[in-house]
């Protein structure tokens, strides 16, 4: 008896970048651009909340859906910030991170062989995790000429009429690309039309520089057919701590919680605990960090102006995602990270969508991001 | 926008960021953050540059002793804490001095190459001044931070280099 695969792992093939991980863990000296997660600490007073739960012997599974009181401020938050009225009781569930809220709606609201279309190039779990819920995958290509933003045009063309569920992540991983409410109203019409489900990944919502975020779901007619995600990952630096949340109508959360209940349960006590304090008062720090990355931003676009490579400017998230200057990016970001020690990653790593381009983290502080972009440019010349 | 406030946080972050650093990171051209530089210089708003050192991370013999002191003073018709402060700020040895609220008056920092220094100063130059009344001495044993910096060892990212 040996263990196999089960066939629907084995249709998924390792990740993209796992080869390039491994490659890069083997050198010494190296400055990643490749990390999708901020380089700073989460604010001081949520990690003391965590210390002083831990400290009181607050250690138990919460209810499923998460703590009450973390539910009630995630509401709150939401209405005020996003304009995104959702009941705690019913219509919110606290998961481990947002990646955990989109595998559980894919499994719980999709039936084997739907069809799920993914905006691409996108953050690299939506594909496996519609292949892991026994779903067919819809690619939408976005293309660099539209900003990579999604357009009536692309969702037509690429045949999403037919899919069940339209899955995106605005402020975009790995583009930077943002979505106006004027833009996602064309979007919220097609997905009317052709009544399509939504499921929004907006963990990025708060790392905006040129305007505010619009959710989908604030559209006439789409609240109820849209699942939005969020989390404590990105705009409150809480990476490690694993604590996102979805929110949808109660029927969708009710099927969502009932696979959450047996999987894991209930998001991690500690990490809630640290939550209610970063919504409760650490939105000064979100600024600062925010105020950071556009500075970072701006210096990595007028870095790319200068070396002549081509580089839409992103409005939101941390990523910049230029053309690469050789024909295959995959050989690019290698022979960049073995000659120059600089890891970047390259755009297929989030499907065909992304070829061409690089993916460049600007979560990394302007020193590194100085010595590799004076690396990148010597590489070139 | 950005705002020439933003220069001067970028200064105060990296004083040794070059023109084309900051213009890079604001919306303001290379002469602009030049230009502003400049305004800044000359009206003495930046007062100058200078490099925050760790001591305890420097390897030999010529240690610096710093120390901070509390000082009382007792003010009469003909003088106030401007006239204080303005002798005491003369001598080289005072790194910084400030008025401040609370127990006492003034709060002054003083450095040295040896504690017999830095005592000698307190007690040859600013304790005989006639409106002191009292010095309170505390040397600095371990410096954590320092404007705004943390010092100690910052080498602890483990984050994943490549990561989704």
């Amino acid at each position: 008896m040996t263990f196999e695969p089960a066939d629907r792992v084995e249709k998924v093939p390792p990740s993209g970048i796992r080869r390039f991980f491994e490659l890069a863990e083997e050198m010494d000296d190296i400055i990643s651009l490749g990390v999708g997660e901020p380089d700073f600490t989460a604010p001081w007073a949520a990690r003391e909340a965590a210390i002083a739960s831990l400290e009181r012997g607050r250690t138990s599974y919460t209810a499923n859906r998460g703590k009450r009181e973390l539910r009630e401020r995630i509401a709150r938050f939401e209405a005020d910030k996003h304009e995104l009225p959702y009941d705690p009781d019913e219509e919110i569930l606290v998961t481990a991170g947002a990646s955990e809220g989109i595998d559980l709606a894919f499994r719980a609201l999709s039936n084997p062989g739907d069809a799920i279309a993914v905006v691409q190039p996108s953050y690299v779990s939506y594909v496996p995790d519609a292949t892991f819920a026994g779903a067919e995958v819809v690619d939408v290509p976005t293309r660099a000429e539209d900003e990579f933003k999604l357009t009536r045009d692309v969702l037509e063309s690429s045949g999403a009429a037919e899919a069940d569920v339209l899955v995106y992540c605005y402020p975009n991983n790995p583009t930077g690309a943002t979505m106006t409410g004027d833009e996602l109203a064309e979007v919220a019409a097609f997905c009317q039309e052709h009544d399509l489900v939504v499921f929004a990944d907006e963990i990025y919502a708060d790392l905006t520089y040129e305007h505010d975020h619009t959710s989908i779901a604030t559209l006439p007619g789409m609240r109820e057919r849209t699942i939005v995600f969020n989390g404590f990952s990105k705009a409150f630096a809480m990476t490690g701590f694993r604590l996102g949340y979805a929110m949808g109508p109660p029927e969708a959360i009710e099927a969502m919680n009932r696979i959450h209940q047996y999987t894991m349960l209930s998001a991690p006590t500690t990490a809630q605990y640290a939550a209610i304090e970063a919504l409760d008062s650490c939105w000064g720090e979100v600024q600062e960090m925010t105020s950071q990355y556009d500075r970072r931003r701006k210096y990595v676009l007028s870095r790319f102006e200068e070396m002549g490579i081509d580089c839409f400017e992103a409005a939101g998230a941390f990523y910049a995602f230029p053309k690469c200057p050789w024909d295959d990016a995959e050989e690019f970001a290698e022979a960049l990270l073995q000659e120059e020690g600089v890891a970047v990653v390259p755009g297929t790593a989030f499907g065909e969508g992304g070829s061409g381009h690089l993916r460049v983290s600007y979560a990394t502080g302007l020193p590194d991001l100085k010595e590799a972009m004076s690396r990148m440019e010597s590489f070139l010349e | 926008m950005s705002s020439r406030r933003e220069i001067l946080d970028l200064l105060r972050e990296n004083a040794r960021y070059t023109t084309e650093d900051i213009a890079r990171q604001t919306d303001f051209s290379v002469e602009e953050v030049a230009a502003a530089i400049e305004d800044f210089e000359e009206a003495g708003i930046v007062r100058g540059y200078q490099a925050v050192v760790d001591w305890g991370a420097v390897e030999t013999e010529d240690e610096r002793v710093r120390a901070t002191v509390e000082l009382n003073v007792a003010l009469d018709r003909e003088t106030n804490y401007g006239d204080i402060a303005e002798r005491i700020a003369k001598f080289p040895e005072v790194t910084s001095l400030r008025l401040v609220s609370g127990d006492y008056d003034f709060d002054l920092e003083v450095e040295g190459d040896s504690m017999r220094e830095v005592s000698h100063f307190i007690s040859d130059k600013i304790a005989p001044i006639p409106e002191i009344t009292q010095t309170v001495t505390h040397y600095i044993m371990e410096s954590y931070k320092e404007q705004g910096m943390e010092f100690g060892d910052r080498d602890d990212d483990d984050r994943l280099s490549v990561s989704p």
